[in-house]
């Protein structure tokens, strides 16, 4: 523990440098080598030999190692497994037979896990935020309805069966909680005012330092119904969130930045998954600490003997998962020149500064509009370029990629439609999206904007939720 | 000279001035299966490590030498960059998962390395269908069991097709089952893909039969040769090799199979002869549990046990990885959730006692020894015992001396060797001299010495009066140890008896020498039997 000292420590590092060096292995060529090495590695392990390679996956195929597979992998080649095949073969093998076709298919997409075949999670998320915006713009408790209406149908069809998948459930509990918590504070606080008293609380008004809020008071039907649905706007917002966890966590989206943001994907994953340990952690050292008789309960007590050996474990645990990653290629530095590095990490830093300023323009009122969106373009221009550049020059792949189909961009559309109906009806018809509550009236169903909503709701028949079609 | 495999050459290495590995040259020629043999503490992590540069670039410390893997520099290179090259595989797996998900795990390297998306798809099926995990693929890593864990870290560090393979300790956490899924796996993949495999273990009895050639570490010097070689000269070899040590078979034989041909002349010798029966402990009956149930979310993880133990009782709980044995120890102490059932100790019940009075009852040293420890030196954690017990100064670092010499009182717990650290929560544990001992799975990181130091200290703790209860996978530990074995299987008691009966009725749990010589368990046995054949004869 206490020899654990700096990487590379001490004087050794430039030892071990200088030896580098003397072995004439300057990175291009370095990261040449890899290349090879990869090719090689696409047909089969490099000791393997490349024909070896061949027999095994054709042996392994027909006879799987264990029998659950045969059901896994019935049908023909697919077209993934064969283009895959042509294209890990850039570099023939030398010597060896001509590549061909595994006989029996690898890997059939359409049989696979229930998370492949839903929409892709950008989709998701892009669907859930747009009509969360849509439920922003209105206040009409029918639509508000009718919008977690359509996120639960689509949650209901098109949900996996993953550990997240129950997050809908939770957050119209949240949700629930949202409308309750807004309702107390009308009581407490007061609000809208009308004409119709339900009761009367026991009322206080606060000195004037205290700005002479009233506490308590009369509640009228006017005021509650505002309140309740003000509520409602709350909670259709955190349930659009919630139809979107459910649909693809939060973990999927993460695979789906760009390349150049891998690293940062990766840490929040690594973040994602300590939490966990650490309360597994101090689980177990409190039961340890049970074992010895201690139930102590005071502070310095508890951090001795609690707190220190949990921060201890997951000190101990993260040096551990760093060289697990380091030895399983995380931060390899193969193949980036230096100037594109740099090139990126600008272009990066001036966009968000761009699009920092651009934001802070657009919401102070000194600077002109035409200026503020300027500069809000350019910064994300920047920041688009960089990424894409850099994005260009990651040496990282992802395994499985989730593609962006015209299905994914139907789901998207659908969720705009919902927002387009919501900003049309703003125009033609605000009163039926701001329904009054004084003088009481039952809120009118603003037609377009329902009919976008209805719309929304299409996911649950694009996006098959039974291993039938193919995505 | 073939460049291929793993090369050391005038390897130095050392922390500050200690040398760990001292002008080490070998080579493991590629494709082979090598074992390396060594004491606790000899540096075989540290050798390991160095294959794929995470010594120094880890650690720190001094190194000269050159290391090559199938003819490349290891040295000058990140562990990053040579993850093509060498996959290494630790202890625990789950300490080097990265992801939550089996198939994003197998594929983290090849994602890592830039593999084109449908070569690493192909050949994630590849591995997933060689390591046997097809049924598990799409599964959460927390949903598996710890031999499909411990595949998992295998098949993620072959993904990217490495010429070599490094692996610490990977069955010492796993039952003999699966510790058998796992050797064989290797076994295969040595042949199908020609990987070559440098593999360091404690338990070499699990090992040996599978390996081509061995490497002795010790004090710093490396010996290369065949397994046989290697073992006869090694201070750590399995039974079977110290059988043949005693009994000056020629080789010597380092499998069973091999030991059987050779061992009919030991058997006459021994014929006639049988094993000292251990006295059946007739000491008053201290621990009475009846119907124990233990619920987890989701699981029954014990099913109604009984289980009726006297003081002076030596009992091992054996079993596959997940059958119930901690939890049981934990109800059975009474910190741990117990859902049904009763438990009396000394005719009280610890689960309704406070900790404080709970742990005078009985005392339970946890699967991380760490856990129980808080303190910064061994001589405040000494003291802190005394405290929470409320015994008087010096107790606890008595029993400290009279269970291990030589502990440097102001070192820090976690700095402690396997053995010491042990030694030092058994002592904390014993401060409270509680009639019954529950140990839950002490032998993890203990090599053959450490592990026959510790037996004999729970046979003299026993002889004193205590009724030790061990959960073990580790089948030599349970017959240098225990005079009763009980084994669980989904919770519930499958078997339970002596010793000797239970673990020869089963080949699983049977130990080497029983499957030697039948009706003997330990080498001790036998030489204290050809002794006194010698002197009567």
């Amino acid at each position: 523990m206490n020899r654990a000292g700096p990487p590379n420590g001490g004087g050794e590092g430039t030892e071990q440098r200088a030896d580098a060096e003397g072995a004439g292995r300057p990175s291009g060529g370095d990261a040449k080598g890899t290349k090879k090495h990869l090719a090689a590695g696409n047909s089969g392990p490099p000791s393997g030999g490349a024909e070896g390679t061949e027999q095994r996956s054709a042996a392994e195929n027909s006879e799987p190692p264990n029998g659950g597979d045969a059901e896994r992998a019935p049908g023909p080649a697919t077209p993934e497994g064969a283009s895959g095949r042509v294209r890990g073969a850039r570099r023939p093998p030398p010597g060896g037979p001509a590549p061909t076709p595994p006989p029996t298919p690898l890997s059939t997409p359409a049989l696979r896990t229930a998370h492949r075949r839903t929409a892709h999670p950008v989709a998701w998320w892009g669907w859930a935020l747009l009509l969360a915006t849509a439920a922003g713009r209105t206040a009409n408790p029918c639509l508000l309805l009718l919008i977690v209406a359509v996120a639960g149908l689509v949650v209901a069809y098109c949900r996996g069966s993953e550990p997240w998948s129950g997050a809908y459930r939770v957050f119209l509990a949240i949700g629930l909680t949202a409308v309750a918590v807004r309702f107390a504070f009308y009581l407490v606080f007061g609000g809208a005012d009308g004409p119709t008293v339900l009761f009367t609380l026991p009322a206080a008004t606060l000195p004037d330092w205290a700005a002479g809020f009233r506490l308590g008071g009369a509640v009228t039907a006017e005021g509650a119904l505002a309140a309740a649905y003000d509520g409602l706007r709350l909670a259709t917002l955190l349930v659009c969130v919630g139809a979107a966890n459910a649909l693809a966590s939060p973990r999927r989206l993460l695979r789906s930045v760009p390349a150049a943001l891998y690293e940062v994907s990766v840490a929040v994953v690594v973040a994602l998954s300590v939490a966990p340990q650490l309360v597994a952690s101090v689980g177990r050292v409190r039961r340890a600490r049970a074992l010895r008789g201690n139930t102590r309960r005071d502070p310095a007590d508890l951090m001795r003997t609690v707190v220190a050996p949990v921060l201890h474990d997951a000190l101990d645990r993260s040096l551990a998962l760093a060289a697990a990653m380091a030895s399983r290629g995380y931060g390899r530095a193969a193949g980036v020149p230096p100037a594109a590095r740099r090139a990126t990490g600008a272009a990066l830093l001036v966009g968000l500064t761009g699009l920092c300023a651009g934001a802070y323009a657009l919401l102070g009122a000194a600077t002109p509009a035409p200026l503020a969106w300027g500069v809000l373009a350019a910064g994300a221009g920047a920041a688009v370029f960089g990424i894409a550049y850099a994005s260009k020059r990651v040496p990282h792949t992802r395994y499985r990629p989730d593609r962006f189909t015209g299905r994914d961009w139907a789901v998207l559309a659908s969720g705009a439609a919902a927002l387009a109906g919501t900003v049309l009806s703003g125009l033609t018809e605000p009163a039926a999206l701001w329904p009054a509550t004084n003088p009481l009236a039952v809120p009118a169903l603003p037609l377009q904007a329902a009919a976008g909503v209805l719309l929304a709701a299409a996911p649950a028949l694009l996006v098959p939720a039974t291993p039938k079609g193919t995505p | 000279m073939n460049d291929d495999g793993i090369r050391f050459e005038r390897v130095t290495f050392a922390y500050e001035a200690r040398p760990v590995l001292d002008d080490v040259t070998f080579t493991v020629p590629e494709g082979e299966f090598c074992l390396l043999v060594g004491a606790t503490g000899a540096g075989k992590s540290t050798l390991l490590k160095a294959v794929n540069g995470l010594v120094p670039a880890f650690t720190g410390g001094t190194m000269r030498g050159r290391i090559t893997v199938a003819g490349r520099e290891v040295r000058g290179s990140t562990p990053a960059d040579l993850a093509d090259l060498v996959g290494h595989v630790g202890q625990d797996p789950a300490a080097g998962f990265v992801t939550d998900d089996v198939e994003l795990e197998l594929a983290y390297t090849a994602e890592q390395l830039g593999l084109d998306p449908a070569a690493m798809r192909k050949r994630v099926t590849e591995i997933v269908d060689l390591l046997g995990l097809a049924d598990v693929r799409d599964r959460t890593l927390d949903a598996l069991s710890s031999g499909q864990r411990q595949r998992v870290a295998i098949g993620a560090a072959l993904v990217a097709g490495p010429a070599a393979l490094v692996l610490d300790e990977p069955t010492s956490a796993l039952d003999p089952a699966a510790a058998d899924e796992v050797l064989s796996t290797l076994h295969r993949l040595v042949h199908d893909l020609g990987v070559t495999v440098l593999l360091a273990e404690h338990r070499l009895e699990r090992v040996v039969q599978y390996a081509d050639s061995a490497l002795l570490l010790d004090g710093g010097k490396v010996t290369a040769g065949p397994v046989g070689e290697v073992l006869a000269a090694s201070p750590v070899a399995p039974p079977v090799v110290a059988l043949g040590r005693l009994a000056g078979w020629p080789g010597p034989p380092v499998t069973v199979r091999e030991a059987r041909r050779a061992a009919p002349g030991l058997r006459e010798a021994l014929a006639g002869r049988t094993p000292p029966q251990d006295a059946v402990p007739d000491g008053p009956v201290l621990l009475e549990a009846r119907g124990v149930t233990v619920d987890h979310p989701g699981v029954r993880a014990v099913d109604g046990v009984d289980l009726v133990a006297a003081r002076g009782e030596r009992i091992a709980l054996m079993g596959r990885n997940g059958s119930g044995k901690s939890s049981l120890l934990w109800a059975l102490q009474g910190t741990g959730r117990r859902s049904g059932g009763t438990v009396a100790v000394g005719g009280a019940d610890p689960a309704a006692r406070r900790p404080g009075e709970r742990r005078a009852l009985a005392g339970l040293v946890p699967a991380e020894p760490a856990d129980l420890l808080y303190a910064e030196t061994v001589a405040a954690e000494c003291a802190a015992a005394d405290d929470d017990g409320r015994a008087p100064r010096g107790t606890c670092a008595k029993i400290l001396a009279d269970l291990v010499e030589g502990v440097d009182d102001r070192t820090h717990p976690r700095d402690l060797s396997e053995g010491q650290r042990l030694a030092l929560a058994l002592a904390v544990t014993l401060t409270a001299a509680p009639p019954l001992l529950l140990l839950d799975e002490p032998t993890r990181g203990l090599d053959q010495p450490g592990k026959a130091a510790l037996a004999d200290r729970l046979r003299a703790l026993a002889a004193a009066g205590h009724c030790v209860v061990v959960s073990t996978h580790d089948v030599e530990f349970c017959a240098e140890f225990a005079g009763r074995v009980v084994i669980l299987s989904d919770g519930q008691v499958v078997a339970d008896g002596p010793a000797a009966r239970i673990v020869a009725a089963s080949p699983m749990f049977a130990p080497q020498v029983e499957k030697v010589l039948p009706g003997w368990l330990t080498v001790g046995q036998v030489a204290a039997a050809l002794e006194e054949g010698g002197d009567g004869g």
